[in-house]
């Protein structure tokens, strides 16, 4: 595989026309919510700048990031973002298997030490020496160690790699977690979700690729681009939270108007994501559009937080699952009845102490 | 610490007394003095009931956004009651936490007893044997309490860790929350946003945000009694006190 072709090579040997190119750099300006002035930017890097290498790794996961990725909504995205950048080792995608599979990973972590981007899909287990996960004989702990250390980047793909998810979930048997435990001395970009938006992903890996830099990351390592509000911040059924319109039960009239469903347990005021905003499958819909809450998917230990159909978390250190409120009613009972209780006897002790008074008077 | 001075000159002057009858019926009659001292200064008292006004509206309307009134009919434009209780919630949390950092000020510059709120004299040994006293006093195992110009043990031991701690932590968790929808860059998230990733995410945040409102409401619940009682039981006034600032003490007798 020759490192020497450009972007826009790749693209124009695909046959995609220098009017379309254009109008992907317009559409990825605009993704990345940067001003039309950043479109030459964009298209300049394109045409000059070699391909980046870029290992994708898969531990413990669903392969439900891989399956967004390659649904991405505009044709250009599928066909040209999987050869712009050189996917040199995807064991799911690539042609290649076994032998030469680990082969191709060899090679191109030898030539291009420090080069590459890691892209890591799921993560490594720790319980058993990581033998919950193999990949090619191995353990995928030692592989992703391996594979990091001279990554110029890792990028955590989804809420396996980001967070954990279900796999690291209580009472998490394999010791899963989040790759940012394992790698510890390279910058990760965390792009989670289960599973990311398909735009989202490669409008991170376009922005990489194109101006050659991180983007902007939060306090959690999340590109602000995409993770810098909320669900419920840009919700289309908003309104009906500010007014106090809420679904009170699947099926009644508020559901059929489309009201807010934060009282059916919708995590969107806890969640940073885009999908109220980009959307799912060619920007058709979302989840919340199709009638049911957010379930807080690209939140950290999103599976521990209690059902999906209560806004207040479930507290299991309580022994049997409570919400803070009634965990607080039961205190503030409590502390009402020995009140109650105090107050009595001091009422029954001022009362003898005056008897005893007036008696000595 | 010229305030301490004036303090205690102000305590010398006010040391009134006044004759109370106990019962009019003429034989029997008991003569109380209670003697006056100036404790808690205006705007002291002002930041009290200002900070008990903000912590109802803030319980009430922090109740209703966790667990919102039933759903208003009619077109959504015509209606903006969940914004309106947003709306109080985070008018009232601003009031608090602003008169809060305004009480901590005055912990500075107001008289000594300004400061107890903030410091326990933990270290000395006398507050301890007196912290027994009124734990004993408290099981009814003492048949007088002591005399106090300021908080007894107890009661400051109480105020630091119930109010002092709980509010601080209302302030943080809340304005943390509320850095969420005023969003990335506002002063709010640049203060606060730090409190997300530290308790998990914003989830959690809001569960021990919510646990913290029942804190704070048995903290009012155990103030309110323990004041009341204080009022009818102890030697010194305690309503009335954080109404006019002067604490009155019922008899002459030491201690």
């Amino acid at each position: 595989m020759s490192q020497i072709e450009t972007f826009y090579e790749v693209m124009r040997r695909q046959g995609i026309t220098r009017r379309s190119f254009l109008k992907y750099c317009s559409l990825t300006a605009a993704a990345l919510g940067l001003g039309p002035n950043f479109v030459p930017q964009i298209a300049n890097a394109m045409e000059t700048k070699p391909r980046t290498p870029v290992l994708w790794l898969h531990g413990l996961e669903c392969t439900c990031c891989s399956e967004s990725f390659i649904r991405s909504a505009h044709p250009l995205v599928k066909d040209v973002v999987l050869s712009m950048i050189s996917l040199d080792y995807d064991d799911t995608l690539m042609a290649a298997a076994g032998h030469q599979a680990e082969a191709a990973l060899e090679e191109t972590m030898e030539k291009y030490k420090g080069e590459y981007i890691l892209a890591v899909e799921g993560n490594p287990p720790l319980n058993e020496d990581g033998m919950f996960c193999i990949v090619g004989g191995k353990p995928f702990l030692d592989q992703l160690k391996r594979a990091s250390k001279h990554a110029k980047a890792v990028i955590a793909w989804g809420s396996c790699a980001s967070w954990g998810c279900v796999q690291a979930a209580r009472p998490n048997p394999t010791q899963a977690v989040p790759i940012h435990k394992v790698i510890t001395d390279k910058p990760i970009i965390k792009v989670p979700g289960c599973p990311p938006i398909a735009e989202v992903m490669t409008g991170v890996i376009t922005y990489m690729l194109t101006f050659g830099k991180l983007p902007e990351l939060d306090r959690q390592g999340r590109p602000k681009m995409f993770y810098g509000q909320r669900i419920h911040d840009k919700c289309y059924r908003r309104p009906h939270f500010d007014a106090g319109q809420f679904v009170e039960q699947w099926d009644d009239e508020s559901a059929r108007k489309g009201y807010c469903l934060y009282k059916v347990g919708c995590k969107g005021p806890t969640t940073y994501n885009a999908c109220s905003t980009v959307r799912w499958n060619e920007g058709t819909s979302f989840p919340i559009q199709a009638g049911h809450g957010c379930i807080g998917c690209s939140e950290d230990g999103f599976w521990d937080k209690g059902s999906f159909y209560d806004r207040l978390t479930n507290i299991p250190q309580f022994g049997i699952e409570k919400n803070a409120d009634e965990i607080g009613t039961a205190v503030a009972g409590g502390v009402g009845a020995a009140i109650a209780a105090h107050a009595a006897v001091s009422a029954l002790k001022q009362l003898t102490k005056k008897e005893e008074h007036e008696d000595q008077a | 610490m010229s305030d301490t001075q004036v303090a205690e000159t102000r305590v010398k002057a006010a040391e009134l007394a006044s004759t109370a009858t106990a019962s009019d019926d003429g034989e029997q009659q008991i003569v109380r003095r209670q003697t006056a001292v100036y404790v808690y200064e205006a705007p002291l008292r002002l930041w009290h009931w200002v900070t008990v006004l903000c912590i109802i509206t803030l319980c009430v309307s922090g109740y209703f956004i966790g667990s919102p009134l039933p759903t208003m009919p009619g077109e959504a434009s015509d209606h903006f009651l969940m914004g309106y209780i947003r709306f109080a919630h985070f008018a009232a949390g601003y009031i608090l936490a602003i008169a809060f950092v305004g009480r901590i000020y005055w912990a500075f510059v107001g008289n000594s007893h300004a400061r107890e709120l903030f410091i326990v004299p933990i270290h000395k040994k006398k507050w301890w044997a007196e912290l027994l006293h009124e734990l004993r006093w408290y099981l009814f195992l003492e048949k007088t309490p002591k005399k106090y110009i300021g908080h007894n043990p107890m009661g400051q031991l109480a105020m630091f860790s119930f109010f002092v701690i709980g509010i601080i932590f209302m302030i943080i968790t809340g304005f943390a929350l509320y850095g969420e929808g005023t969003g990335a860059g506002s002063w709010a998230n640049n203060w606060f946003g730090w409190v997300i990733p530290l308790m998990g995410q914003s989830q959690d945040v809001h569960t021990w945000h919510h646990l913290g409102m029942w804190y704070i409401i048995i903290f009012v619940m155990s103030h309110v009694y323990v004041a009341v009682r204080e009022d009818i039981m102890s030697r010194q006034s305690l309503i009335s006190t954080m109404v006019g600032g002067w604490r009155m003490f019922k008899d002459d007798k030491p201690d």
